[in-house]
């Protein structure tokens, strides 16, 4: 077991340099010059050199290398152009709103894609399959930022209910927090149900044909109990992997998320250094999430024992 | 071996004959396949279909709701009226030319990127899969850049070059490359192991040879639906990328971009942003059900494992 999670800690280290490796390399192999792009078009060549200096581009490419995977590994994200501030204090700023609305989907998307997956196997070929079904592939098909419109739409401007957009900080009070996190919300669910739902029906199908099933419902076990203490137990693996690499679309749905409800978060960050080719920054996000996706997915691998302990590493 | 060639095209003819049937039995294909049809013959026939120039901008005519009356003056000094179907937009352009217009862009950005995604993955992962020296350090850097959400490094590529058609299909089309590679190489691993090939290594056949005639084939089903999703995926990643400002230049008529535009007044008029949403969606969804449908027909045991 130890020795397991040690060589699964380990296997993430290629993985991590790879990207660091390619963040790094990004800016020295882009085809247009980063440096004269920063500039814009009416720099001299004096400020485009300084700016090329600045960001150390004047340098020997293995140089560079070194200097900054030093300023990297001693937690030194660098500076940002734009804010003109410290990159990991830029991050600290930003890093609430996104972990609420990350949070408040995943709880979200969880407790509403297992109740319709589990359904849909149950009821399988009805027309509460299809209607599952269907709605995962609409789900996969309608883009984020639609989707958040349409809520924003309905339920902000002709019904009233919810605050139309913005962010409040959890410290001043969490109905105000939650109030203005639920539209978001449901928004970034949408397609993490339409994938949850889907594996879970597919796994749980598998589940439902084992000899067990039948003995469960032969004891007199009521429904209820076969679907979610024996079958949903045995199906649980695959349903959680895929929670685990659906982190990646959450990531993509977050940076439109957070532009279509002006939160001011990380994905919002990633978009303002995009527009303002504040370089360090999109270095800094980009290391940033997938080191989270490459960490969440490392630990839902070493959780699989607690959800089957038949699995034995 | 020339007598060969001949019977073997025949095989692989009604072979694809019979494919194409069993596609048509299915109704996502059937469905899905049409819609798409209809899209790129918006796509091909827009001058044709009542639409003005998408890009002339109109200061008199701006924020009209759908259905607003305009009088268009021709070259030769009539006056023409015309209904703004889809309304218009905060600098007075036509929403219904722009998004048929728009079309275009999608469908061009969708296709370029499913085939240079699955051509590049196709020639990483066959190297993959084939030379055991290169699988480790290719491998690693698939890898490396799948830890990496597509969406994100899409946003960090187009970032690093000004803004066009060409930057976007090349910031989409890497991050795509990767589960390419995957399913190639997977697919070259288990035919390796196949008793014709070892034959046919044993006959002393070349290795582009053997990967021409014996592997190549074993992908092209699992491929053609693999790139339909890629199509799907790209057309949604381009309209994200437009409409957080950063994809294909503001002036041209995207549907991100119609939406971007809409963006600003969206609580008063609204229809700036679901007229485009509503052909997005609808031209997704239906590449969508094409792939989900030549799945069922095509690789049977796939269907049952997904």
């Amino acid at each position: 077991m130890i020795a397991y999670v040690l060589r699964r800690v380990l296997a993430t280290i290629p993985v991590m340099l790879v990207v660091a490796v390619f963040v790094f390399l990004m800016l020295r192999l882009s085809p247009a010059d980063p440096a004269a792009i920063i500039a814009g078009d009416s720099a001299t060549t004096e400020q485009v050199a300084e700016i090329r200096s600045r960001l150390g581009l004047d340098q020997p490419i293995l140089s560079q290398f070194v200097i900054w995977f030093g300023k990297l590994a001693r937690g030194d994200l660098g500076e940002s152009f734009f804010f003109k501030k410290s990159i990991v204090e830029l991050i600290g700023e930003r890093i609430e709103p996104t972990l609420s609305l990350a949070f408040v989907t995943i709880v979200l998307a969880v407790a509403i894609a297992i109740p319709l997956g589990v359904l849909a196997a149950y009821r399988q070929g009805s027309w509460v399959d299809r209607i599952v079904m269907g709605f995962s592939v609409l789900g996969f098909s309608v883009p984020v930022f639609v989707i958040g419109y349409l809520l924003i739409y309905l339920f902000a401007i002709k019904l009233g209910w919810l605050p139309v957009q913005g962010y409040q900080r959890i410290a001043q009070g969490v109905g105000g927090w939650l109030e203005r996190l639920i539209l978001p919300a449901l928004t970034l669910s949408v397609i993490y149900v339409a994938l949850v739902a889907r594996m879970t029906r597919t796994s749980l199908l598998e589940v439902l044909s084992e000899d067990y099933i039948r003995t469960a419902r032969a004891k007199g076990q009521i429904e209820l109990k076969v679907l979610f203490r024996h079958a949903l137990k045995n199906a649980a693996v695959p349903i959680v992997t895929v929670v685990g690499l659906g982190v990646a679309l959450l990531i993509g749905g977050v940076v439109v998320t957070e532009s279509v409800y002006t939160i001011p978060g990380l994905g919002r960050l990633t978009v303002d250094a995009v527009l303002a080719r504040d370089y360090p920054v999109i270095q800094a996000v980009i290391l940033l999430f997938s080191f989270v996706y490459v960490l969440i997915n490392l630990l839902i691998d070493l959780s699989y024992t607690l959800f089957d302990p038949r699995i034995r590493y | 071996m020339s007598a060969q060639a001949p019977s073997s095209f025949v095989a692989s003819a009604a072979a694809g004959r019979g494919a194409l049937r069993l596609a048509t039995r299915n109704s996502g294909v059937v469905i899905g396949g049409l819609i798409v049809l209809a899209m790129i013959a918006i796509a091909i026939l827009a001058p044709f279909l009542g639409t003005v120039d998408p890009t002339e901008i109109n200061p008199a005519l701006r924020n009209k709701l759908p259905g607003a009356e305009r009088t268009i003056r021709l070259d030769d000094g009539t006056t023409r009226s015309s209904t703004f179907i889809m309304g218009s937009d905060s600098l007075g352009r036509d929403v219904y030319s722009r998004v048929l217009y728009g079309a275009r862009i999608s469908l061009v950005i969708g296709a370029s990127v499913a085939l240079l995604s699955v051509a590049g993955g196709l020639a990483i992962g066959m190297i993959a899969g084939y030379f055991r020296w290169a699988d480790a350090v290719v491998m690693r850097i698939m890898d490396g850049l799948m830890a990496i959400p597509a969406i994100l490094l899409a946003i960090a590529l187009v970032s690093l070059s000004r803004a066009g058609l060409l930057a976007v299909i090349v910031a989409i089309t890497i991050p795509e490359i990767p589960r390419v590679v995957r399913l190639v190489r997977s697919i070259v691993l288990s035919v390796r192991e196949e008793p014709y090939v070892e034959a046919a290594v044993t006959a002393g056949t070349s290795v582009p040879l053997l990967l021409w005639r014996h592997v190549l084939p074993n992908t092209i089903a699992p491929l053609i639906v693999q790139g339909t999703f890629i199509c799907a995926s790209a057309i949604l990643v381009e309209a994200i990328l437009s409409f957080l400002g950063i994809g294909i230049p503001t002036s041209t008529p995207t549907w991100g971009n119609i939406m971007a535009e809409g963006r600003q007044f969206f609580r008063i008029f609204p229809h700036n942003i679901f007229f485009p949403g509503v052909f997005l969606a609808l031209t997704v969804l239906a590449i969508n059900m094409l792939g989900d449908g030549l799945r069922d027909a095509l690789d049977p045991k796939m269907a049952k494992r997904v």
